[in-house]
């Protein structure tokens, strides 16, 4: 008996699973240098953010959804948890980081369907859901200084320009970090999002396995740098320097890691292009004009609204030239 | 290095057969020849059962414009005329040759392998009345008769034959194989074709995965007037005949039309050689070179072929079905189809035999999709068949138009780069028949309005 089935025979070597451990290897430069950084409570506030992540999912696949081949296999609740857990103070309770969780996978994630089906990244929604609910310690900052923890707290660079402004000072009158902290991760902020260099190295691998393409990250980073360059060159007293907007505030990880999410990023080549613009230009008007100094999330979150529309618009066909 | 544009994947290659000379199969007790071959209507048979045939003698006489000639294979006995399973399992009209053992072929054929290179006494008009009486159909796989791609409409120009030495499937080697030992066959060939259509340049495409293929063609071109060799970039589906002409000259064809309309008519290696064989050695397409190829065999070969020739019979050559093979493709792993049984004819258009082990054969387990957009980034139409897949899903056929299902054909990137394993071009042929047929009711109730 032969077996009988439609064409192709073949299938290339890559599937979810080996696409998501992929990502995980590629967080793990981060994930050192934030261990490295503030020691092992970053270590133990991740592994409870990835334990929680995988805990909901398995609870509502097994229970609710009835499935029987878990979902959780497939480790891109890992990622979650991770990413949530890169975009957190390390000082937060650690039962803050379960809520976030529950949130970032029971609602954003598994009430629509699981994965591949969610509207909005769940990281970033279990991220924003904390910094709504729990803003005091949301924006509570442990110092870095040459590496270690001193015990103090600290703003973020971001947080630092922002208060500046407000109180009517001018950028120049700011001790703002130098670019060389800047790009090593010599600043305060988020478990994951300090160190621009550990980040692009995982962004680097990432490419290289061809896990995503150069279109979210590029055009994310690049309109930053651009419209930054604008307001910089309009007014350079009230405006920080590109180079500031394109290492501070998760601008790296928001633009390698939580943009890129398969599930809430365009389909095509030139959607990934539109929408990474989009979340560049949100993110530097979020970041002078808004309320909150930080505004990666936010205008990633907007654009995974958009990307239905975005899907819509059609993209070159063959025979469309003559 | 030129490719086509919009996008393609890369599949594992798997030429196991890479550089294996062309040896000859045995002549077969018995061949089966199906009358239809080729696009187009079926040749109506013009013997009957008891007649005795030599090699070359025909048995199928073209039924219309859009159709082609079919000939004995061997010399022998009518022993049947009646209906088979081919390769779609569907029963077709095939005649049974039961061979004699003497192999004597038509005397008008030249056996001789001399090559004759003067192509002065042949007209335009010779030229085409012998393909058409030799029966060549295009034998890339898509076997569309050549008479008719040679007849292009009056109010078109051709200026460029292209001529298709890609082969993007993997595995494959026979066309391979023929252009490293009859290239000068094959150049010759190319100019008898140049000279029936009346075009002055001729672009052969191979990719470069082929270095020694492109380097003796490359040598045997500089002699003749106006063959260019164009290495391509290794991507598939460049062997398709839409994508061989963007690849090589920037022009792209319209939906739902023929290459002719961009000026430019496409033929395969393998056709262009048997185009030589018809005009200059009167012979009609009676064998053609086959790939039998799997990670399960012990040895690989390419074979020349007589048509008409089993499956099972065509395995021997490599020591017969391997143990553990759970599927067997006529053709690439790509494109070609599985077969149900051994017991099918090699036809004009068959390629290759690829055995699959059980682990081959076997899809991998579907899981969610992910939206990563791979089998959009795939895609050589541009088409999205994350979309279609869910339109044919929900019977959506007006809108499975909408999206130009219809330029779809069915190359497999999308489900082959699927890290979700999701059947996609399965769904999306189901729903592209389904709007064919569509279309096709709707054209017939305006002209019978009309």
């Amino acid at each position: 008996m032969l077996t009988v089935s439609p064409s192709p025979h073949y299938q290339s070597e890559t599937s979810t699973t080996k696409l998501m451990c992929n990502v995980l290897i590629a967080l793990v430069p981060a994930l050192i240098f934030s261990v490295y950084v503030f020691g092992f409570s970053a270590l133990l506030l991740t592994l409870v953010s990835v334990a929680s992540c995988l805990l909901f999912e398995f609870v509502i696949d097994k229970w609710l959804f009835k499935n029987q081949n878990y979902s959780i296999k497939d480790c891109s609740a890992i990622i979650t948890g991770v990413l949530l857990s890169f975009n957190l103070p390390n000082s937060l309770p650690l039962w803050m980081v379960v809520i976030g969780c529950l949130i970032a996978i029971g609602v954003a994630k598994m009430s629509f369907g699981g994965l591949g089906c969610n509207i909005f990244n769940p990281a970033l929604v279990g991220r924003v859901f904390l910094l709504i609910s729990f803003p005091a310690d949301m924006t509570t900052w442990s110092k870095v200084s040459e590496y270690t923890v001193d015990g103090t707290t600290g703003a973020t660079p971001l947080g630092m320009v922002k208060e500046g402004i407000m109180s009517g000072k001018t950028i120049a009158d700011l001790s703002l970090p130098s670019t060389t902290d800047l790009f090593i991760g010599n600043i305060g902020g988020s478990l994951g999002e300090i160190s621009v260099i550990a980040l692009i190295i995982g962004g680097i691998y990432l490419l290289c396995t061809k896990t995503i393409t150069w279109h979210i990250p590029v055009s994310v980073l690049g309109s930053i740098a651009v419209f930054s360059c604008i307001l910089y060159l309009a007014n350079p007293e009230l405006n920080a320097n590109p180079i500031f907007h394109l290492c501070t505030g998760g601008a790296m990880l928001g633009a390698i890691f939580m943009a890129t999410d398969y599930a809430t990023s365009p389909m095509t080549s030139f959607g990934k292009i539109i929408f990474g613009i989009g979340i560049g230009v949100l993110t530097v008007i979020i970041r002078r004009f808004g309320a909150y100094p930080e505004g990666m999330s936010f205008a990633i979150l907007i654009m995974n609204a958009l990307v239905p529309l975005i899907n819509k618009i059609q993209h070159r066909r063959y025979g469309s030239k003559n | 290095m030129k490719t086509f544009t919009i996008g393609g994947v890369h599949p594992k290659e798997n030429k196991l057969s890479k550089g294996v000379a062309i040896s000859i199969a045995p002549i077969p007790e018995r061949v089966m020849i199906p009358l239809s071959q080729h696009v187009g209507a079926p040749a109506n048979p013009i013997v009957a059962v008891g007649d005795i045939v030599k090699v070359g003698t025909k048995i199928g006489e073209s039924a219309g414009f859009v159709s082609a000639n079919v000939h004995s294979s061997v010399s022998g006995t009518i022993e049947k005329i009646d209906m088979y399973p081919d390769l779609s399992g569907n029963k077709k009209q095939m005649i049974v040759i039961k061979t004699d053992g003497n192999d004597e072929w038509e005397p008008t054929i030249d056996r001789s392998t001399t090559l004759q290179k003067d192509i002065t006494s042949f007209t335009p008009e010779i030229i085409k009345e012998k393909i058409a009486i030799a029966g060549i159909v295009g034998m890339g796989g898509a076997t569309f008769p050549m008479s008719v791609k040679l007849t292009p409409p009056k109010d078109v120009t051709i200026d460029y034959l292209l001529i298709n030495g890609v082969e993007c499937e993997p595995y494959l080697t026979a066309d391979h194989a023929l252009m490293l030992e009859k290239a000068e066959e094959i150049c010759v060939g190319i100019e008898l074709i140049k000279k029936a259509l009346g075009v002055s340049k001729a672009l052969v495409g191979i990719e470069n995965n082929k270095p020694d293929a492109i380097a003796k063609m490359q040598q045997v071109a500089t002699a003749y007037q106006g063959i260019e060799i164009v290495p391509l970039k290794v991507k598939y589906p460049q062997g398709s005949e839409k994508h061989l002409i963007q690849a090589l000259t920037g022009r792209e064809v319209p939906s739902r039309k023929l290459p002719a309309s961009v000026g430019t008519i496409v033929c395969n290696v393998a056709s262009t050689f048997a185009v030589y064989e018809a005009v200059i050695k009167n012979k009609p397409l009676i064998d053609r070179i086959v790939t039998v190829t799997g990670t399960g065999l012990t040895t690989t070969a390419n074979v020349l072929t007589r048509i008409g020739t089993s499956f099972s019979d065509l395995l021997n050559v490599v020591g017969g079905l391997p143990e553990g093979t759970d599927k067997v493709i006529s053709g690439g792993p790509m494109m070609g189809r599985a077969v149900r049984s051994l017991e099918i004819p090699i036809m004009k258009g068959s390629s290759g035999v690829l055995c699959m082990t059980e682990k081959e054969a076997h899809r991998k387990p579907e899981t969610n999709c992910i939206r990563c957009g791979r089998c959009v980034d795939g895609c050589p139409m541009g088409l999205e068949p994350y979309l279609l897949y869910a339109l044919s899903k929900k019977s959506m056929f007006a809108e499975l138009n909408e999206h130009n299902v219809t330029d779809c054909f069915e190359c497999g990137s999308c489900s082959f780069s699927c890290p979700a394993h999701k059947p996609l071009l399965d769904y999306i042929r189901l729903g592209k028949a389904k709007a064919i047929q569509i279309l096709q009711n709707e054209a017939k109730k305006e002209v019978d309005k009309k």
